[in-house]
Formats: C-alpha cells, structure tokens, sequence
C-alpha cells in the first residue's frame, strides 16, 4: 500500500475501521468532531453504524449496547464530554465489556481522570497514549484488542494536534494474535435455552443458580479479573538516552514527542540528559522509570496541566531522585490545547533550567 | 381460624401421600417462579405479560430485553431471556445500540417511572424521535417503589409520597408528565398506547397492546411505548387489597389508559 497524507482525526478513523469496529456513536466536540465525521463517513460503506447521539450520555449507551452483541464498538468525547461518561465508563468495566473509549482532549488535565477513572469504584482501564498522529493509527487498533482480550474499556488519550495534524500513514489492519471466543455476546440466541445470556453490572449468574445477584462474590470476581488484566498488560513506555542521564524528562503524548526532540538536540550539544515516554499511562511504566531515577540528580515531569502525570512519577521514583514539575497548562484564548507553552523554545527553556538546577550543563550551551 | 380453607398436616408421622403439583403458573421464560417483590406489586404481572408475548410470538430466539433500574430489576437475572442491564434511565440507548448492531434482534426494554421520566426522559424521547425500531415499555406507578415511596415525576396531583406528604401540589411540586401522551406527539412514534395491571380485564388489554407494539417492531414501523400502570401499595402507603382501587382513583384518572397512537390503523 502506498502512503496517504491524512488528517488526524481521519487517519484513527481509518484506523479503527482497519481494526473491525463497526459501531460508532458520538457527540461534537472538538476536537474529538471531525474523528466522528470521519467515521460517519467510512462505516456504512463497510456494513457499520455511526450513530450521532443526541449526548455524551447517550453516545456511550448506544456503544455499550453494541458492545454487548460483541459488536467492535467505540466512543468518546473531549475529557469534558468524558465527565459525562464516566458512570457508565466505570459500570462498562462491571459489565466487562469492551469498548474504545477515544479522548481526543483539549490538554493533559484528564490524565487523573484516564488513569484513576472519572467514576465510582476501583475499576480500572487500560490508557494509551499516542505521540502523534501515526502512533495513533496503531494504538487505536491495539486498543480494541485489548478491550477484547481483557474484556474492558480501553482509553486512547489524544489531543488537538493529534486529532487535526496532517501525516503521511499507510493505515493497514495489524494483527495483534488470537483473542478469546466471545461467548457471552447478546444475539438473542440463547432464549428459550435454559440458559439464557446476561450481561450486566450487577452479575453474570441466574436465580435459577440458587444465587440469584451477589454483588459482594461478583465484585471480588471482577476485581480478580482486573488484576490478571493490570498484571497481565505490558506497560509499553519509549526511552532514550537513560544509560548515562543525569537528568531524566517524563512527558507522554504530544509534548513526550517535544520532549524527545529537545533531549535529542540538547544531547547534540553534550547535556547528559534523557527522556521516558510513558505509551501506557496504566499500567504505569514505573519499573522504567524507578531505573532511571536510580542513576539520575533530578527528574523532571512535563506535561500540560497543573500537575498530574507527577503523581505517577513520584510513586515510581520512590525518593530515589528528587521529582520536579516543569510543565503547566498550555493555554490560548480557546483553551484548546494549542498553546503557547508546547513549542520547541519554551520546552527547551524549562529543561535547560532543570538541568542548570542539576549542575549539569556544559559550557557554550545556547540558553 | 375457623375459615381456614386447608387441613393441618400432621407432622408427626410421614405423609401418606406423596406431594403434587397442582399447578404451575410460572411462564416459559420466566425461570423461578418466587419472586421477592411486595404483595401486591403490579410489575411482575407486567413482566410476565411481556415474557409472554415474547414466548407466544415465538421471538424466544431472538430477543433481548433491556432493563432499567428498579424493583423490577430483580426479574433482569430471572428470565430465559437475553437480557442487557442499564443503569438507571439509560435503557433506550442501550437498546439503539444493539438493534443498531444487530436488526434481526427484537429488543425491549423495561423501565419504571423513577427510571425512563425522571431519570432519563431524554433517552426515551430521542429514541421515540429517531423512530428507532425498539419497543419500549413503562411500569409506571407514580412513586420510586424501591427506594420506599418517593415522588416521581408521574405523580398525580394529590398524590401522597414520602416527599410529598400531604399530597402532591402543584404549587411546589410542579404537574405530572403524561409520558405516552409526550411521545404519542412525536413524529417517530408509530405505537403508543396505555394499560394497567389492576384488574384481569386490563391485564388482557395490556397484553394486546404489548403485542401490538412488539408486531410493530418485528414490521419495522418504528418506535413502539407501552405504558402500564402497576400497584405500589407499600409505596402509595395503603392496603394491598386497596391498590387496585386506588390505582383507579388516582393515577389512572390523570395517566388514562387507551391507545394513543397507532399507525397501523389509518
């Protein structure tokens, strides 16, 4: 296949059509608008749904009741839209079904609500987190294989500039191996069986079990399965320049990727500094991260709010280095995410300090 | 006790005959017969209308049911039905979704007043203006039964709950929606009629009407609504033997019953 230059927001939607998702539903938002644009436009041809819902509410309604008749489905919404979700987020991991929940985010401020979820109880999800536009189009597909193979939501954390940069992407379907029989998935089938199919949050057994629902028995179940599933998820995380650092960057998403070009031109220039990209915000690279602090004076933590992904940061280290936040919102008059603080300059600027606190850069470097 | 209608068994030796079925009134897809819901509780008669209807149209193999959050609920894990649980209100878009995945389903959902009106009202209400091909059935009895009688928004006026405790007025409490009257006013609607479960000649009606309306879906016409008043008599606060009655007086004067909209029949 040849290459295509691609919006964003096309490129997951092609993405997702590549990976079998053939249930959409969402509300405008932007910049999550154009991603449902774009599957309004590429399912029908392929026997799918794109439903415009009237809610965000609704939205992940109709993909939990796609989901439920095994069905690849998928939402999502900006982190405020994802606010209005989050009940029904968290009762989908009690449902254990799987659905790709995008949020195409107007900064990094969600990073609490991704990873911790917005929502009541302990359930946790899958996050991951792209660096730009082509990673996207391969992490979203990984996405609904995880929602499958664990049989619970998945969250992909974007953002404006991944939703609305052009790229060069050859988007090809990739296959991530064999998953479990979905047995459980609602057809009707089954009625009239004895043994009649239930999909709900409340429980999987039947009255006719002499059980009737167990919310106590079935939330220790759950709460197994979520732990074979924490246990079981690689943490995918990018590095580079760990071996010798002396000072070490944390960033994901878009600023992870200006991140990486500042370490690699301050390298160039001799500073002995290094990045971790966390790609899976959880499960948490920590074990990467605690390895690095290991040999480093400081840890710096950049990312676009007030202060979250250090959280994270702190709790890998474990005091093995001290953790400084460099980051801030990034903020122009539309509060989208697009401002003035993710640029090359401003990211090198707060490294430079970071790495002037450690004593640890050379003469002649440009300030 | 003189009018006790059946003997005291001994119990001191062993019976001498061997127990019977007399009879067995638990519908087909209904799988214990027990339930835990209060005397005199209208829904299950609602629910067992609508197995019914499902088991007799023959639309076992390809049904799922969509339940909302209530007393109800009890019955959700209880069928020989597929059945997709909702949180409270969410029903409908749950139920847009699996029909929308998979059309040869016939999907039906089951929610309370507490749960599709006060809830979730707009759920309903987009689904009934999309004219989406799911049938949608109301067990409307005027108060949040489970939570032990609280006001709801098809409270009638006068109505006695545990928030509204020398009735319902308007002044401070606002006028009941007319859920099949609101949806019988929107063009996606094709079926919406209004039953009760107080008396065995509205028991038969309502079975009609949930008929009707699942043919309604099976033909594709569009959106179909059931709305069936049921007795709450713990939640109304009177007698069970009063429910009936009371029903009649109260809900089923303002929430009257008949079919509203048919498009089958112009």
């Amino acid at each position: 296949m040849v290459a295509q230059l691609m919006e964003g927001s096309e490129a997951i939607a092609a993405a997702m059509t590549a990976a079998g998702c053939r249930f959409f539903s969402g509300y405008p938002m932007t910049p999550f608008t154009e991603v449902l644009e774009h599957m309004a436009k590429k399912l029908p041809p392929v026997g799918g749904v794109c439903m415009n819902a009237e809610s965000e509410l609704e939205a992940v309604g109709m993909a939990w009741g796609a989901a439920a008749t095994g069905t690849r489905s998928a939402t999502g919404s900006t982190g405020q839209g994802l606010s209005l979700m989050q009940e029904s987020i968290t009762e989908l991991s009690l449902a254990r079904l799987p659905v790709v929940v995008l949020n195409m985010a107007r900064s990094q401020a969600e990073y609490w609500q991704a990873t911790r979820g917005g929502g009541h109880g302990d359930w946790r999800r899958i996050v991951l987190a792209p660096m730009d536009v082509g990673e996207a189009t391969e992490l979203v597909q990984l996405a609904f294989h995880l929602a499958d193979r664990w049989r619970n939501p998945v969250i992909v954390y974007g953002d404006y500039y991944i939703a609305h940069t052009y790229q060069s992407v050859d988007v090809q379907p990739i296959d991530f191996g064999p998953l479990p029989e979905n047995e459980w998935a609602l057809t009707g089938a089954t009625g009239g069986s004895g043994r009649a199919r239930l999909v709900s949050p409340l429980g999987d057994t039947k009255q006719r079990d002499d059980v009737g629902y167990d919310l106590a028995d079935y939330y220790r179940r759950v709460h197994a399965h979520q732990v074979a599933m924490i246990e079981g998820t690689e943490a995918l995380v990018e590095t580079g320049h760990l071996d010798d650092a002396e000072v070490v960057v944390v960033a994901f998403g878009t600023p992870g990727k200006f991140v990486r070009f500042v370490v690699e031109e301050l390298r160039a220039e001799g500073v002995p500094v290094g990045y971790v990209r966390p790609i899976t915000l959880f499960p948490f690279p920590s074990t990467v991260v605690q390895a690095a602090a290991q040999r480093a004076r400081v840890v710096g933590v950049y990312e676009n709010s007030n202060g979250q992904l250090v959280d994270d940061v702190r709790l890998a280290v474990l005091g093995a280095a001290p953790v400084e936040f460099i980051g801030g919102l990034s903020l122009d008059g539309s509060a989208f995410g697009i401002g003035p603080e993710i640029t090359v300059p401003e990211i090198r600027a707060r490294v430079l300090r970071l790495c002037e606190s450690a004593g640890c850069v050379p003469e002649g470097v440009a300030r | 006790m003189t009018d006790r209608l059946l003997p005291i068994l001994p119990t001191d030796a062993p019976p001498t005959e061997p127990a019977r079925l007399v009879d067995d009134f638990t519908p087909a897809l209904i799988d214990v017969g027990a339930h835990n819901l209060c005397p005199g509780c209208g829904e299950p008669i609602a629910m067992r209308s609508v197995m019914e209807v499902i088991a007799e149209q023959d639309l076992m193999r390809q049904a799922v049911a969509v339940f909302g959050i209530g007393c109800y609920t009890a019955f959700s894990n209880n069928l020989d039905c597929e059945v997709l649980q909702a949180l409270h209100g969410r029903a409908p878009s749950l139920a847009t979704g699996v029909k929308r995945a998979m059309p040869d389903t016939v999907v039906v959902t089951i929610q309370g007043d507490g749960d599709m009106v006060n809830e979730g009202l707009q759920e309903v209400v987009h689904a009934a203006a999309r004219g989406e091909n799911i049938t949608c059935v109301l067990l409307n009895n005027g108060v949040f039964g489970e939570t032990g009688g609280h006001m709801t928004a098809t409270t009638t006026l006068g109505q006695r709950t545990k928030n509204s405790l020398e009735g319902r007025n308007a002044a401070d409490h606002g006028y009941p929606i007319q859920m099949a009257a609101l949806l019988a006013g929107l063009e996606g609607s094709a079926y919406v009629a209004r039953g009760a479960v107080n008396t065995a000649g509205n028991v038969s009606r309502t079975k009609r009407m949930i008929e009707k309306a699942v043919d309604v879906q099976r033909r594709g016409l569009g959106f179909s609504f059931v709305e069936i008043l049921t007795m709450c008599p713990t939640g109304w606060f009177v007698e069970t033997e009063e429910a009936p009655a009371y029903l009649d007086g109260t809900i089923a004067a303002v929430h009257a019953g008949g079919v509203l909209k048919d498009v089958t029949s112009t």
